[in-house]
């Protein structure tokens, strides 16, 4: 286990690196950026001066190695638009980033995974073809439509919920369902193949022969067995959630980071491009760390 | 009274007759062998017993008995409380068989706390003197493994530990030894006749192997196209087949002495019958050299301590 451990953490660290790389290059192949900072209307002065004062005249590695050094300690260096603290905007806007994802992916596993279980164990009859159109609806509703349509009916002719801003617990429910509806039908459909592959098999057999409950065999037998891939990519969608989540923050107008990202690019605002890509890939390398060693508790043959 | 008694019993899938008539009974610390060629309804037979079909089969059945009860019409629920507990199975297939998320130990122990009760830990005690009962060494160490830990032989013989954690009465063996290597199945074969002995229990083995069934049956049910066409006590029915089928089987074994080395192996000439739902009669008389006229309707059992389907007395 320790050897696994350790193994899942150079991987982790590697993938880290190669974003961080990523992300710094790509930033400077959008074009000269101390042009993009002066505006249409500098002149070629106003732009050397600009190149000069945010270090952009040093050679690529060297302040590729300057931004990492300072990004280990937490210090992506000042926004160029809002005059602030990189870090500080992130941190700002992390937590409703976070809270949304939490709340997307927990609807969408409450969802899925009983409706999946279902469908599993009703394979072929009407309920299995109502969830699977169910997951087939869900996938095909893009969420930008399906935000506007919740909060016309729910926000405006209904009245249940506040249509945008984040001042309670209630602004998350309608945009975290939302969200939640780009996940499930993906983890009720992993849900279903995993449990119906499950219980056709050898062991299932065995535990019925053993007189066991049906409750035992379908969530202590079963599932645990079907769950390895859900776990894969329910780690996968958190991520997409927390990173992804663009489209919704805008709808509903949560300044998350994900709306925090979309403002920088199209400001320019590179320092805050390049740690929000930094962020949100070590959350994504995290989360899949994560979820490797929660499959290894599931099953020990992944522990060698 | 016979511990198992089992009459007319039918299994359909769909389109097509896996089991058409199986009649035996098994008594009390006896071994019985149902015998048989790959198709002929037995491992069907052997689930149809323990109420484990799968989804899609028709189980249909005039009698069947465990202990003077009848398990004809139980319920899923009252099922799976004789199962693992008074009658209990081993698999052909060791590999899959065990879960490979738990400990043997974890595995082996929900049997014992699910139908009797009583702490885990008491369980876990019995796992261990069971492992060490059905040969393994260092029980205590193996209880801590995973399936994947170990060999197919030693994932059957955890299997058998596992089916007699409770002392069941009745032991349905689906061809145990098939999956394993040659010196393996003698092993396992031995600890399984073994164990019967010493424990009392009544064991059901499925098999295709004539030589097993000579070595360790009390008795034996031959099966042939969904049918039992013969039941018999193992010597009379090495003895004197009475059954055109069995009498085939038996001239195909190859017995040194009598058969010339490199000699071609005996055959019966034609091929199994497809069982659609119209079919009806011997399933044999397409390829028996005396059939006639009254083959083509259903055969009933005949004799009362040899049984067997035909309507020709040999």
């Amino acid at each position: 286990m320790a050897s696994f451990l350790l193994r899942r953490l150079i991987l982790a660290a590697c993938v880290a690196l190669t974003v961080l790389t990523l992300a710094f290059t790509l930033t400077r192949l959008s074009g000269d950026l101390a042009i993009s900072i002066a505006g249409p209307s500098a002149t070629l002065e106003d732009v050397a001066v600009i190149r000069r004062a945010y270090g952009l005249d040093r050679p690529l590695p060297e302040q590729f190695i300057a931004w990492v050094g300072r990004a280990a300690v937490g210090d992506f260096g000042e926004s160029y638009f809002f005059k602030s603290r990189v870090s500080t905007l992130i941190a700002e806007r992390m937590p409703i980033t976070l809270t949304l994802g939490f709340v997307g992916l927990g609807i969408a596993l409450v969802v899925s995974i009983p409706l999946g279980i279902l469908a599993a164990v009703r394979e072929g009859s009407w309920i299995d073809r109502l969830v699977q159109l169910f997951a087939m609806i869900g996938q095909a509703m893009p969420s930008f439509w399906l935000g506007l349509i919740a909060m016309i009916f729910f926000g405006l002719q209904l009245g249940w919920l506040p249509v945008s801003g984040t001042g309670s617990w209630e602004h998350f429910v309608m945009p975290g369902t939302v969200l939640a509806f780009s996940a499930i039908p993906a983890l009720t459909r992993l849900t279903r193949s995993g449990m119906i592959q499950s219980l056709a098999s050898d062991y299932i057999r065995t535990a019925r022969a053993k007189g066991l409950s049906r409750f035992s065999i379908l969530f202590k037998h079963a599932l645990r067995n079907a769950a390895l891939p859900v776990v894969s990519i329910a780690s996968v969608q958190l991520g997409f959630m927390l990173g992804g989540s663009i489209v919704i923050e805008t709808v509903f107008a949560l300044h998350g980071v994900g709306f925090l990202a979309w403002e920088s690019i199209t400001k320019n605002d590179f320092p805050v491009v390049q740690a929000v890509v930094l962020v949100l890939a070590v959350i994504y390398v995290v989360l899949t760390l994560l979820a490797d060693l929660f499959n290894a508790v599931l099953d020990p043959r992944l522990r060698r | 009274m016979s511990l198992l008694e089992i009459e007319g019993l039918e299994v359909t899938f769909g389109q097509t007759a896996a089991v058409r008539g199986a009649d035996f009974s098994v008594a009390r610390g006896e071994t019985h062998c149902i015998v048989g060629e790959s198709g002929c309804g037995k491992s069907v037979t052997s689930l149809a017993i323990m109420g484990l079909l799968a989804r899609g089969a028709t189980r249909r059945v005039r009698r069947m008995e465990f202990d003077g009860r009848d398990i004809s019409r139980l319920s899923e629920r009252d099922m799976s409380r004789l199962r693992g507990h008074r009658m209990a199975m081993i698999f052909q297939e060791p590999m899959t068989s065990l879960n490979p998320a738990y400990t043997v130990g974890s595995q082996m122990a929900e049997v014992r706390t699910r139908h009797l009760g009583g702490t885990r830990q008491a369980a876990l005690d019995r796992a261990a003197e069971l492992l060490g009962r059905v040969g393994i060494t260092a029980p205590g160490m193996r209880l801590g493994q995973f399936p994947h830990q170990l060999s197919g032989g030693l994932r059957q013989r955890v299997m058998i530990a596992m089916a007699l954690m409770n002392d069941p009465e009745l032991l349905i063996a689906d061809e145990p030894t098939t999956a394993l290597d040659v010196t393996i199945q003698a092993q396992i074969l031995r600890l399984l006749a073994q164990l019967q002995a010493d424990l009392g229990l009544a064991l059901l083995l499925i098999t295709h192997d004539l030589g097993v069934v000579a070595r360790v049956a009390h008795r034996v049910s031959v099966m042939y196209a969904g049918e039992v066409v013969e039941n018999a006590a193992t010597a009379d029915l090495f003895a004197a087949p009475r059954h055109p089928y069995t009498r085939g089987l038996l001239d195909c074994l190859p017995i040194p002495g009598k058969v010339a080395p490199g000699a071609p192996l005996g055959s019966i000439p034609g091929m199994v019958p497809k069982l659609t739902p119209g079919f009806s009669g011997c399933g044999f008389r397409s390829r028996c050299s005396l059939a006639h006229e009254a083959c083509a309707a259903p055969v009933p059992m005949r004799g009362t301590a040899h049984l067997f389907r035909c309507v020709i007395d040999a």
